[in-house]
């Protein structure tokens, strides 16, 4: 077979096939226009401000790893003028994160960033492996992510640093996007496609610079620029629902590549229909700027982010601020920074109608009586919350209280003395 | 089988792949060059013969299903994409370099 030329150069072979539009591409033109169209997200959305110092949350995994990258490539040959940092995650799981760490510190080296690692242990007192060992391997997704994307803005902030781009990609954003379509929740589907979500009150805000790009141009472009990322898979079990949405996303794009693209489209589209009491977008009708963590769920939901405004401490934000203000009772004026700290977590939060076991927080009530979320505080650490006690304190209370009632149960297996002293030593540190 | 009906190719398995194949990324093989019909083998034949004959893991799901690669796993041939190539039908040539990446993985 005589090999294709290339749809944009039409001298070297043609290697990649873009999902979006059935392009035809050689090595160099696919890595120039992959980072042209990065580019042209950061510029259309007004992302970045000249000046600005950003962490880029790395894992180590391709995702990450291609934003450092790209954002590297471009913040040198557009002059963003950017300062990049790595921030990562110690979830504290053995043999799964202390090696894609190790990816995490070779990239630091490589891409010339500063690096900074925040554990789980030190922010809340626990580890995963310390997590799963109490609630089993179901449902501890839910945990690692409550504490992941509080994690995320609490390494932020050790670093003076007020917005966070992490590597969510197109096939994740649709994956959300079908999920909470499926969950029937109109606000989280509304926030969660959002380029950027953020909090003026919380000082940090989270962006997706590779929202439009494609999970297989991702690992494509890592391939051919031979990047050095981490592929094990997390140990413990992933979560069913989401595993199937994304299966539903990689059999659509097996049958119509565009089709993930057309998702977020279409969710970019519903989320403008939804009214904005329900989504907790209020003041800013004209931009689809919205507050709300990463991947949709629902810390940190209300209030009211801008694309123009990135600086914490410009007009915007202020004016946010006064806004919010003059909407909120006064009691919901709590100044973030001097109530956060790192050990207020361990003490446990006051009680609030809420299952432990399932992490459930009543959400169908959320979608179903439209309940305006507006921003607060969480009176328990002071991180941005839509109730008043965080999602993060009320998972940590259930774990807190499920620490002594675990060892008496497994007191009583001799076989596991030796998961019984660890645990032990864990409520001995706690207390201590 | 003698040497002059094999063809040599190397496969490689990355983005987490590598777990199912003896946590082996690269992979030498000496393939046969008919199938058991007489035909030339393809990437679909070869596909087959890496559960059958490479693969330790039982979890074959993982690469194939219902007969297809998995959905979300890229296939390279000297990093060409394989839909550049014809797919599943390439007749495999001597020496090409047969990569399947996983984009399933967490990132």
């Amino acid at each position: 077979m005589a090999p294709t030329l290339c749809a944009i150069c039409q001298i070297a072979r043609a290697l990649i096939i873009r999902p979006k539009n059935h392009q035809k591409l050689c090595r160099e033109c696919f890595i120039s226009i992959f980072e042209a169209e990065i580019h042209h997200t950061i510029t259309s959305t007004s992302l970045f401000s000249r000046g600005d110092r950003i962490a880029i949350g790395a894992s180590g995994g391709k995702d990450s790893t291609v934003l450092a990258s790209v954002l590297k490539t471009l913040n040198e040959r557009y002059d963003y003028g950017l300062d990049l940092v790595l921030l990562s995650i110690d979830e504290g799981i053995k043999g799964y994160r202390d090696d894609s760490l190790e990816t995490v510190k070779r990239n630091a080296v490589q891409y010339d960033m500063p690096l900074k690692i925040v554990g789980y242990d030190e922010l809340y007192g626990w580890t995963m492996d310390q997590v799963v060992e109490v609630i089993g391997k179901k449902g501890n997704c839910t945990y690692c992510g409550v504490f992941r994307r509080q994690a995320l803005d609490r390494g932020a902030k050790m670093l003076g640093i007020n917005h966070v781009v992490t590597g969510h990609n197109a096939d994740d954003i649709a994956e959300t996007i079908l999920m909470n379509l499926l969950r029937g929740d109109l606000p989280r589907l509304a926030r969660s496609t959002s380029i950027v979500t953020g909090d003026s009150a919380s000082d940090v805000r989270r962006s997706k610079p590779l929202k439009y790009a494609y999970e297989k141009e991702i690992v494509l472009y890592a391939h051919h620029k031979k990047l050095d990322y981490f592929t094990t898979e997390c140990l413990y079990s992933p979560e069913a629902f989401r595993g199937s949405a994304r299966s539903l996303i990689k059999n659509l794009e097996r049958v119509r590549p565009s089709a993930i693209l057309d998702v977020v489209r279409s969710g970019e589209d519903m989320a403008k229909l939804v009214p904005e009491e329900v989504t907790g977008i209020s003041q800013c009708k004209s931009q689809k700027v919205s507050l709300s963590s990463a991947d949709g769920e629902r810390e940190g939901a209300g209030g009211c982010g801008s694309s123009n405004g990135r600086n914490s401490g410009g007009e915007m934000a202020d004016m946010e601020k006064k806004l919010q203000q003059d909407e909120e009772a006064a009691s919901r004026e709590i100044d973030v920074s001097s109530l956060a700290s790192s050990t207020a977590h361990i003490h446990p939060p006051e009680k609030k109608g809420h299952d432990p076991k399932t992490g459930k927080t009543g959400r169908k009530d959320a979608g179903r009586k439209l309940v305006k979320q507006t921003l607060g505080s969480c009176k328990k650490c002071g991180y941005m919350s839509s109730q008043e006690v965080c999602k993060a304190c009320t998972l940590l209370e259930g774990l807190n209280k499920n620490r002594p009632q675990m060892e008496i149960e497994t007191d009583v297996e001799d076989n596991e003395s030796s998961t019984l002293r660890r645990r032990m030593g864990g409520v001995a540190l706690a207390a201590g | 089988m003698a040497a002059e009906n094999t063809i040599p190719v190397i496969v490689e398995f990355t983005g987490g792949l590598e777990m199912l194949f003896s946590d082996e990324r690269k992979h030498k093989l000496s393939v046969p060059t008919k199938d058991d019909q007489g035909k030339a083998v393809n990437i679909g034949w070869l596909v087959e013969y890496l559960c059958d004959k490479v693969m330790k893991d039982t979890r074959k799901e993982m690469f194939v299903l219902d007969g297809h690669v998995r959905p979300g796993i890229l296939v390279l041939i000297n990093d060409a994409d394989w839909e550049l190539e014809g797919e599943a039908s390439y007749a495999l040539q001597p020496n090409d370099n047969i990569l399947f990446v996983s984009t399933l993985h967490g990132g």
